[in-house]
Protein backbone atom coordinates (compact mmCIF):
# COMPACT_ATOMS: atom_id res chain seq x y z
CA UNK A 1 0.00 0.00 0.00
CA UNK A 2 1.13 3.74 -1.08
CA UNK A 3 1.97 6.36 1.71
CA UNK A 4 -0.43 8.57 2.63
CA UNK A 5 0.88 11.15 0.55
CA UNK A 6 0.76 8.99 -2.61
CA UNK A 7 -2.99 7.96 -1.02
CA UNK A 8 -4.74 10.95 -0.93
CA UNK A 9 -2.72 11.92 -4.82
CA UNK A 10 -4.18 9.14 -5.96
CA UNK A 11 -7.98 9.52 -4.76
CA UNK A 12 -7.73 13.40 -5.60
CA UNK A 13 -6.88 12.23 -9.66
CA UNK A 14 -9.56 9.84 -9.61
CA UNK A 15 -12.05 12.86 -8.18
CA UNK A 16 -10.66 15.07 -10.71
CA UNK A 17 -10.47 12.86 -14.02
CA UNK A 18 -12.81 10.36 -13.72
CA UNK A 19 -16.41 11.70 -15.78
CA UNK A 20 -18.27 10.09 -12.60
CA UNK A 21 -16.89 8.84 -9.43
CA UNK A 22 -18.13 6.59 -6.37
CA UNK A 23 -16.64 5.93 -3.48
CA UNK A 24 -17.80 3.02 -1.98
CA UNK A 25 -17.95 -0.22 0.11
CA UNK A 26 -17.48 -3.15 -2.18
CA UNK A 27 -17.61 -2.99 -5.45
CA UNK A 28 -20.51 -2.68 -8.05
CA UNK A 29 -20.55 -6.58 -8.65
CA UNK A 30 -20.82 -6.80 -4.63
CA UNK A 31 -21.83 -4.22 -2.80
CA UNK A 32 -21.02 -4.58 1.06
CA UNK A 33 -23.20 -1.89 2.56
CA UNK A 34 -27.33 -0.47 1.73
CA UNK A 35 -26.26 3.08 1.31
CA UNK A 36 -23.65 2.25 -1.25
CA UNK A 37 -26.59 0.30 -2.99
CA UNK A 38 -28.81 3.10 -3.09
CA UNK A 39 -26.10 5.34 -4.36
CA UNK A 40 -25.27 2.87 -7.42
CA UNK A 41 -29.16 1.85 -7.97
CA UNK A 42 -29.70 6.24 -8.42
CA UNK A 43 -26.57 6.40 -11.10
CA UNK A 44 -27.63 3.70 -12.66
CA UNK A 45 -31.16 4.48 -12.67
CA UNK A 46 -30.10 8.20 -14.54
CA UNK A 47 -28.17 5.95 -17.10
CA UNK A 48 -24.48 7.47 -15.46
CA UNK A 49 -20.88 6.34 -15.87
CA UNK A 50 -19.34 4.55 -13.24
CA UNK A 51 -16.27 4.72 -12.00
CA UNK A 52 -16.52 2.67 -8.62
CA UNK A 53 -13.28 2.63 -5.95
CA UNK A 54 -13.62 0.33 -3.10
CA UNK A 55 -12.37 2.17 0.41
CA UNK A 56 -12.75 -1.15 2.30
CA UNK A 57 -9.49 -2.88 1.92
CA UNK A 58 -7.52 -0.14 3.46
CA UNK A 59 -9.12 2.67 6.69
CA UNK A 60 -7.20 5.16 5.37
CA UNK A 61 -9.06 5.32 1.84
CA UNK A 62 -11.59 6.67 3.92
CA UNK A 63 -9.59 8.95 6.10
CA UNK A 64 -7.77 10.53 2.94
CA UNK A 65 -11.00 10.87 1.00
CA UNK A 66 -12.91 12.95 4.14
CA UNK A 67 -9.75 14.88 4.46
CA UNK A 68 -10.15 15.91 1.10
CA UNK A 69 -13.43 16.31 0.70
CA UNK A 70 -15.11 17.70 3.88
CA UNK A 71 -17.51 14.88 3.97
CA UNK A 72 -17.40 12.30 6.58
CA UNK A 73 -19.55 9.41 5.25
CA UNK A 74 -19.70 6.99 2.45
CA UNK A 75 -20.31 6.49 -0.14
CA UNK A 76 -19.66 9.62 -1.60
CA UNK A 77 -20.62 10.46 -5.78
CA UNK A 78 -18.18 12.83 -7.30
CA UNK A 79 -19.67 14.71 -10.96
CA UNK A 80 -17.22 16.28 -13.46
CA UNK A 81 -14.51 16.63 -10.27
CA UNK A 82 -17.32 17.60 -7.69
CA UNK A 83 -18.64 16.42 -4.67
CA UNK A 84 -22.44 15.89 -5.10
CA UNK A 85 -23.47 14.41 -2.27
CA UNK A 86 -23.85 10.81 -0.67
CA UNK A 87 -26.68 8.01 -0.96
CA UNK A 88 -29.71 10.26 0.32
CA UNK A 89 -28.68 13.47 -2.05
CA UNK A 90 -28.24 11.48 -4.82
CA UNK A 91 -31.12 9.21 -4.17
CA UNK A 92 -33.22 12.37 -4.04
CA UNK A 93 -31.70 13.85 -7.27
CA UNK A 94 -32.71 11.10 -9.00
CA UNK A 95 -36.20 11.29 -8.08
CA UNK A 96 -36.52 14.75 -8.66
CA UNK A 97 -34.75 14.33 -12.23
CA UNK A 98 -31.73 16.96 -11.01
CA UNK A 99 -29.69 14.13 -11.49
CA UNK A 100 -29.84 13.73 -15.17
CA UNK A 101 -29.50 17.33 -15.42
CA UNK A 102 -26.60 17.47 -13.68
CA UNK A 103 -25.03 14.79 -15.43
CA UNK A 104 -25.97 16.15 -18.50
CA UNK A 105 -24.93 19.65 -17.65
CA UNK A 106 -21.13 18.07 -16.84
CA UNK A 107 -20.72 15.35 -18.78
CA UNK A 108 -22.80 16.78 -22.25
CA UNK A 109 -26.10 15.63 -23.19
CA UNK A 110 -24.97 12.38 -24.83
CA UNK A 111 -23.68 10.95 -21.27
CA UNK A 112 -25.55 7.93 -21.68
CA UNK A 113 -23.92 6.62 -24.98
CA UNK A 114 -20.39 5.92 -22.15
CA UNK A 115 -22.70 4.66 -19.35
CA UNK A 116 -19.66 1.77 -18.89
CA UNK A 117 -18.91 0.71 -14.80
CA UNK A 118 -15.52 0.02 -13.72
CA UNK A 119 -13.98 -0.74 -11.00
CA UNK A 120 -10.73 1.41 -9.99
CA UNK A 121 -8.36 0.20 -7.38
CA UNK A 122 -5.66 2.53 -5.91
CA UNK B 1 -24.89 1.64 19.96
CA UNK B 2 -26.56 5.08 20.52
CA UNK B 3 -30.51 5.52 20.98
CA UNK B 4 -32.61 7.71 18.58
CA UNK B 5 -33.40 9.81 22.04
CA UNK B 6 -30.13 10.86 22.05
CA UNK B 7 -29.55 11.42 18.89
CA UNK B 8 -32.61 13.56 19.08
CA UNK B 9 -31.39 15.57 21.54
CA UNK B 10 -27.95 16.27 20.26
CA UNK B 11 -29.89 17.56 16.62
CA UNK B 12 -32.34 19.65 18.95
CA UNK B 13 -29.21 21.34 20.63
CA UNK B 14 -27.99 22.39 17.31
CA UNK B 15 -31.30 22.95 15.55
CA UNK B 16 -33.31 24.79 18.79
CA UNK B 17 -36.00 26.27 15.69
CA UNK B 18 -36.72 23.08 14.00
CA UNK B 19 -40.00 23.01 12.58
CA UNK B 20 -39.93 19.23 12.16
CA UNK B 21 -37.47 17.13 13.61
CA UNK B 22 -37.40 12.98 13.61
CA UNK B 23 -35.28 10.06 14.81
CA UNK B 24 -36.07 6.96 13.61
CA UNK B 25 -34.18 3.95 14.65
CA UNK B 26 -34.77 2.09 11.39
CA UNK B 27 -33.34 -1.24 12.66
CA UNK B 28 -34.17 -1.45 16.32
CA UNK B 29 -30.18 -2.61 16.81
CA UNK B 30 -29.15 0.95 17.58
CA UNK B 31 -26.74 1.53 14.92
CA UNK B 32 -29.05 2.42 11.65
CA UNK B 33 -31.17 5.83 12.25
CA UNK B 34 -33.49 8.13 9.84
CA UNK B 35 -32.90 11.99 10.14
CA UNK B 36 -35.53 13.96 9.32
CA UNK B 37 -35.34 17.60 9.67
CA UNK B 38 -36.62 20.51 8.63
CA UNK B 39 -35.71 24.35 9.53
CA UNK B 40 -35.46 27.67 8.48
CA UNK B 41 -31.81 27.41 8.63
CA UNK B 42 -31.90 25.41 5.94
CA UNK B 43 -33.53 27.98 4.04
CA UNK B 44 -31.31 28.82 0.55
CA UNK B 45 -29.13 26.21 1.35
CA UNK B 46 -28.08 23.47 -1.12
CA UNK B 47 -28.54 19.68 0.11
CA UNK B 48 -24.89 19.29 0.38
CA UNK B 49 -24.55 22.19 3.16
CA UNK B 50 -27.91 21.19 4.93
CA UNK B 51 -26.43 17.74 5.25
CA UNK B 52 -23.24 18.78 6.10
CA UNK B 53 -24.72 20.75 9.26
CA UNK B 54 -26.30 17.31 10.31
CA UNK B 55 -23.23 15.74 10.21
CA UNK B 56 -21.60 18.59 12.35
CA UNK B 57 -24.57 18.01 15.31
CA UNK B 58 -23.63 14.14 14.85
CA UNK B 59 -19.70 14.45 14.28
CA UNK B 60 -19.27 12.40 18.16
CA UNK B 61 -21.43 9.61 17.26
CA UNK B 62 -20.34 9.69 13.75
CA UNK B 63 -16.50 9.62 14.48
CA UNK B 64 -17.19 7.00 17.71
CA UNK B 65 -18.91 4.48 15.25
CA UNK B 66 -21.98 4.25 17.42
CA UNK B 67 -24.29 5.33 13.78
CA UNK B 68 -23.23 2.57 11.42
CA UNK B 69 -25.81 3.80 8.91
CA UNK B 70 -27.33 7.17 8.48
CA UNK B 71 -30.25 8.55 6.45
CA UNK B 72 -30.78 12.20 6.21
CA UNK B 73 -33.95 13.86 5.00
CA UNK B 74 -33.14 17.73 4.86
CA UNK B 75 -35.80 20.88 4.00
CA UNK B 76 -35.95 24.55 4.94
CA UNK B 77 -39.36 25.67 5.83
CA UNK B 78 -40.03 28.09 2.91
Amino acid sequence: MSTTTELRARIDEIIKSEPVALFMKGNPEFVMCGNSSRALEALREAGSPVSAVDVLPDPAIRQELSALSGWPTVPQVFVGGELIGGADIVQEMGETGELEEKLAEALGPDYRDCAAERTLTL
Amino acid sequence: MASAAALKVLLEEAFPDAAELGVEDRTGGGDHFQVVLATPRFNGLSRLDQHRLVYDALAEPLRNGAIHELRIRTRGTE
